[in-house]
């Protein structure tokens, strides 16, 4: 008896757990790396370095112009009310909690994740991978958990400096530009942000955001399959995963913490 | 200097960097602060506090000298407010408490008005006398009513 249908199901739905499982085992293999000798400080500065510090300049230049504009949309609206002493509340609410961690994700899964994946790709590719594991030295532990603790270590200072660069051209626009009263515009932006609700919240959604980029990165690279075609795959995937899981879970962690 | 030596720079600024920006938006942003529990913490009771919210100001003459730190229902049936003062204030202890709004649509907040007392409130008193949040609604009510009754 045969049943194609039913039988084409049954191997998507084991080959999704498999991938799901393999996926858990890559992570927990990259935890243990991380926590157990040795601890390779050097190329942990390294990799902080390619994700961090190049991806200073591109998230610093987004945070001006995302800034500028949202200052830009607010004051439009507001000044149709006589509301305009309230854009920093505005602003500042747009920015700390749902628009920093947000696009800094998506800047440094662009950025940095897809390079990540695609060297990893590449080594698997040309058997560097296997080279390593010849010497004894497990690629886990030298290639690809430095590459995703770096990503988990900067996403919150780069969250940090987007809001904080966002929120500089914000005022420059408002303040400068549009002619809001600068000490009305920092005392509704202060007094409608507490940490607490706010903060915290845009702090703990770029840490989970810095998990997950760096766990899909690592996945997909790790796995792909050693052929050019799966090096551009495995970069694709991981732009387009780790971008929906951000958003996925930015909605959840927003709905979680309550509004 | 190696290049290594350099590179370690350069991170160490980026490390810094996002740490005084984190620093930048939890105190200066989000109003974290570390005074502790040395500050004057004083109770008061309403029987109507409208909008008024945690974290909310309060001020003697305008000036702020602390903010709301809870508000919960007491067993009467009304509002406890619970403030958290500057732990030097010395408030006489007949001062009265009103809330009050900041302009027509503003938010609500807490004005104290220090009394004449000798003596002054501890941390832990009660603030005996307070005036209700005043209800636009129930002030139109009453309006509407007498002017039926004439």
């Amino acid at each position: 008896m045969k049943a194609p249908a039913i039988e084409s199901v049954g191997a998507r739905s084991t080959l999704a757990v498999m991938k799901l499982g393999t996926f858990a085992v890559l992570g927990g293999r990259i935890v243990r790396a991380a926590v157990m000798r040795p601890y390779r400080v050097r190329r942990q500065l390294d990799e902080i370095f390619d994700a961090g510090v190049r991806s200073l300049v591109i998230v610093c230049l987004s945070g001006a112009t995302v800034g500028a504009s949202l200052s830009l949309l607010g004051y439009g609206t507001l000044s149709r009310f006589g509301a305009e002493g309230f854009l920093g509340a505005l602003v500042g609410h747009a920015l700390v909690r749902e628009l920093g961690p947000v696009l800094t994700g998506l800047l440094v899964t662009g950025r940095a994740a897809s390079a990540m994946a695609a060297e990893i790709a590449s080594m698997v590719q040309t058997e560097q991978l296997d080279g390593l594991r010849m010497m004894s030295i497990d690629p886990i532990d030298y290639v690809v958990t430095p590459k995703a603790l770096a990503m988990i270590f900067v996403m919150p200072l780069l969250y940090a400096l987007f809001v904080a660069v966002a929120l500089y051209g914000a005022f420059a626009v408002g303040v400068d530009l549009l002619g809001v009263d600068g000490g009305q515009f920092l005392t509704s932006l202060e007094n409608a942000l507490d940490f607490g609700d706010h903060v915290l919240q845009g702090l703990v959604k770029s840490l989970v955001f810095g998990v997950l980029v760096g766990l899909v990165a690592a996945y997909r690279g790790y796995t792909s399959e050693p052929t050019s075609v799966g090096v551009s795959a495995a970069t694709t995937g991981t732009v387009v995963t780790a971008s929906v899981c951000i958003l996925i879970f930015n909605y959840i962690i927003t709905a979680l913490w309550g509004v | 200097m190696s290049s290594s030596a350099v590179r370690d720079l350069v991170v160490g600024l980026f490390v810094v960097a996002g740490l005084a920006a984190i620093g930048y938006l939890s105190v200066q942003v989000g109003g974290l602060n570390y005074k502790g529990e040395g500050g004057l913490v004083l109770v008061a009771h309403f029987d109507d506090i409208g909008g008024l919210t945690g974290r909310a100001p309060v001020s003697v003459a305008g000036v702020t000298v602390g903010q709301v730190k809870a508000i919960q229902l007491d067993d009467l049936l009304r509002a406890e407010v619970t403030l958290d003062l500057d732990p030097g204030l010395e408030l006489p202890t007949d001062t009265s408490v009103a809330i009050r709004t900041a302009g027509i649509l503003g938010d609500q907040f807490l004005a104290l008005e220090p009394g004449a007392e000798e003596e002054f409130l501890r941390s832990g008193d009660e603030i005996a006398y307070t005036e209700d949040a005043l209800s636009l609604e129930r002030l139109i009510g009453k309006f509407v009513n007498n002017a039926g009754l004439e």
